[in-house]
């Protein structure tokens, strides 16, 4: 069962006087339960896909239906109540607020909903224990390694038990040993949890941890594989 | 609380800059305080006016004197309970430079007049009794050192020739709006020395003040006094003891409208610095704001956000700047003593000052607000890749 379809999407930019295609006419389901990797040379829009996924940007037509709901007739705070209730973000560059510690990084999503101190706590903890960071609740960004930031980050992703996990190149900033770890952590939290997650990445060996596989090439899906075997 | 937290760590999370910005806003509201002090003091004899005296003086000039016999005429006004001549003698102690007012005034009706010179019972009498004793104000004795019983000698300027007068009464002011550094002496005595000196300048007095009743009765009495000598040969001009002051101040009205401008304007100049600050942060932390949107945090957090970092920043500055208002001031009045005899900073100058901090922050992170609530999360995202 589709947990994510997309139908017929547009989408361009401005620069200038010109108008730039980036996707043109693109139709992909997300089952529930996938690991999706989106490849593609650069410019070929899999970030602007990833994007539209995410409920981060909006599409010029088509439609992107999350289960039964549409996200393109969405407004902008009901877009902004459906990504704190169903996606998770991964960065490149991990994104973390650079203030705050990896503790109350995480609980940054856990903020808008009605969870008390203690119960906010408990999420926190738990969190930070799937990526084995709980020793690490005080320290600021700084003072953690990259790999560390990115399991926080991915900490932060999972805090709010959302359906979906979206991740823009997640090993694009980290050396060969980190980028196998938030790899094996993807997809572990893909196989046990179930969660679903979508993912743009340049680094074919990362697509490899992936299930199932999508090419993307000046905006149009050019080849989408069922089940990797790749 | 976790906003609140946020905005404290993010207001100083370039502390350099911070610290900058937080010195210009502190010197600016100290500037602004202190120029604003300065306009107070301007105005201050005008705020100690009483509404119940008047000042009646030569129509043509306050150079020009009146007889000291209106007085009698001028008490014969209904509505009048005391009038006291008072002439400004210009003395000076030693050297020109240890300026001071002195005047010379009819003390048994003048004392009476202006009950804000507050006296010890005892020193009034002794005052009152030797007609060539002066009260001296607190700070004027403060600063030469004089006690009751010590001998001052004034050398007219005015009034040529050498005048003795004995210290018998230190007055204080009853409020902080009161000059106590004036010098006052019996008018009786400069008139007798003047009937064998020069006796053509004798019998006059520069102006006189007028007690009435009621603040009411002002209009009215003015008139009555000013019918009684007109066709004379010295018209008089009779007016509200504020009204008085005022045309004192009129005389600088335009430096004192261009130091009101610069106060404002200093606050200006910090306002467009703070802004910038404050934009020059937004822009670098739009990504920041792109991930906190792309969480699910509203454009109104945001705003909060940032408008919060702005009023910290602005009120430390701000309060720190009020605060050494104080100490600023008490030098300032140390230093231009002379001058300058009643520098207090008022009430309501720390809440412009408060005010205009506040003002500084909104304005201040207003546009980088906007700005922030409006960036697309895709786009800001796209800043840091």
């Amino acid at each position: 069962m589709s947990l994510i379809r997309i139908e017929n999407i547009y989408k361009s930019y401005r620069r200038g006087e010109e108008v730039v295609p980036v996707l043109q006419g693109v139709s992909l389901d997300i089952g529930e339960g996938e690991f999706l990797a989106l490849m593609g040379p650069s410019g070929s829009g899999k970030s602007t896909l990833l994007n539209l996924v995410a409920g981060i940007d909006t599409a010029d037509s088509g439609r992107i239906l999350h289960r039964a709901v549409d996200l393109t007739r969405l407004s902008q705070g009901e877009l902004a109540r459906w990504r704190a209730a169903h996606v998770g973000f991964i960065f490149q560059f991990y994104n973390l607020i650079p203030v705050l510690t990896a503790f109350e990084n995480v609980e940054l999503p856990l903020l808008l909903t009605r969870l008390a101190r203690r119960e906010r706590r408990k999420h926190v903890l738990a969190a930070l224990g799937v990526v084995s960071l709980t020793d690490r609740l005080s320290h600021y960004p700084s003072q953690l390694s990259g790999g560390q930031q990115q399991r926080v980050a991915i900490a932060r992703a999972l805090v709010g038990d959302p359906d979906i996990l979206v991740a823009d190149e997640p090993t694009g900033d980290l050396d060969r040993k980190s980028a196998g770890d938030v790899l094996t952590l993807l997809s572990r939290l893909n196989l046990e949890t179930g969660k679903t997650v979508v993912m743009v990445t340049h680094d074919p060996k990362a697509a490899e941890s992936a299930r199932r596989l999508v090419h993307l090439e000046k905006g149009e899906l050019l080849d989408v594989h069922p089940e990797t075997g790749l | 609380m976790f906003i609140l937290k946020l905005v404290f760590k993010n207001a100083f999370r370039h502390r350099s800059r911070a610290l900058m910005t937080v010195g210009g806003v502190t010197l600016a509201v100290l500037a602004f305080g202190l120029l604003q002090t300065v306009v107070h003091a301007w105005y201050a004899g005008a705020a100690a006016a009483s509404a119940t005296r008047l000042a009646t003086r030569n129509s043509i000039s306050l150079v020009f004197p009146l007889p000291v016999s209106y007085r009698e005429k001028i008490k014969a006004a209904p509505g009048v309970t005391l009038v006291a001549g008072a002439a400004w003698f210009g003395g000076v102690y030693v050297d020109e430079k240890n300026f001071f007012p002195n005047f010379a005034v009819q003390l048994d009706s003048y004392l009476p007049l202006f009950p804000e010179f507050v006296f010890d019972p005892d020193e009034r009498d002794a005052l009152l009794r030797d007609r060539g004793g002066c009260a001296v104000g607190r700070k004027l004795a403060e600063r030469f050192g004089w006690k009751v019983g010590d001998r001052i000698p004034l050398r007219g300027t005015i009034y040529p020739g050498n005048w003795d007068l004995v210290v018998r009464a230190v007055y204080r002011g009853a409020n902080p709006n009161v000059d106590e550094r004036q010098l006052l002496f019996h008018w009786d005595y400069l008139n007798e020395t003047m009937r064998k000196t020069a006796p053509r300048r004798a019998d006059n007095v520069g102006l006189f003040m007028v007690g009435i009743a009621s603040p009411d009765l002002a209009p009215e009495v003015s008139r009555a006094i000013d019918e009684t000598f007109a066709n004379s040969l010295a018209e008089t001009l009779t007016e509200t003891e504020k009204a008085f002051a005022l045309g004192f101040v009129a005389m600088s009205d335009a430096i004192i409208g261009a130091v009101r401008i610069v106060s404002y304007l200093v606050v200006a100049i910090i306002m467009a610095v703070a802004a910038n600050t404050m934009a020059m942060t937004a822009r670098e932390r739009l990504c920041e704001y792109a991930v906190f949107r792309a969480l699910g945090f509203g454009s109104g957090f945001l705003g909060l956000m940032i408008l919060g970092e702005s009023l910290v920043i602005a009120l430390c500055g701000g309060l720190a700047g009020a605060w050494l208002t104080f100490p600023a001031a008490r030098a300032f009045a140390a230093a231009m003593s002379d001058f300058i005899p009643v520098f207090n900073v008022a009430p309501e100058t720390l809440w412009i000052q408060l005010a205009l901090t506040l003002a500084v922050g909104l304005a201040a992170a207003a546009l980088p607000a906007l700005r922030a609530g409006r960036i697309g999360i895709a786009e800001g995202l796209r800043r840091i890749a």
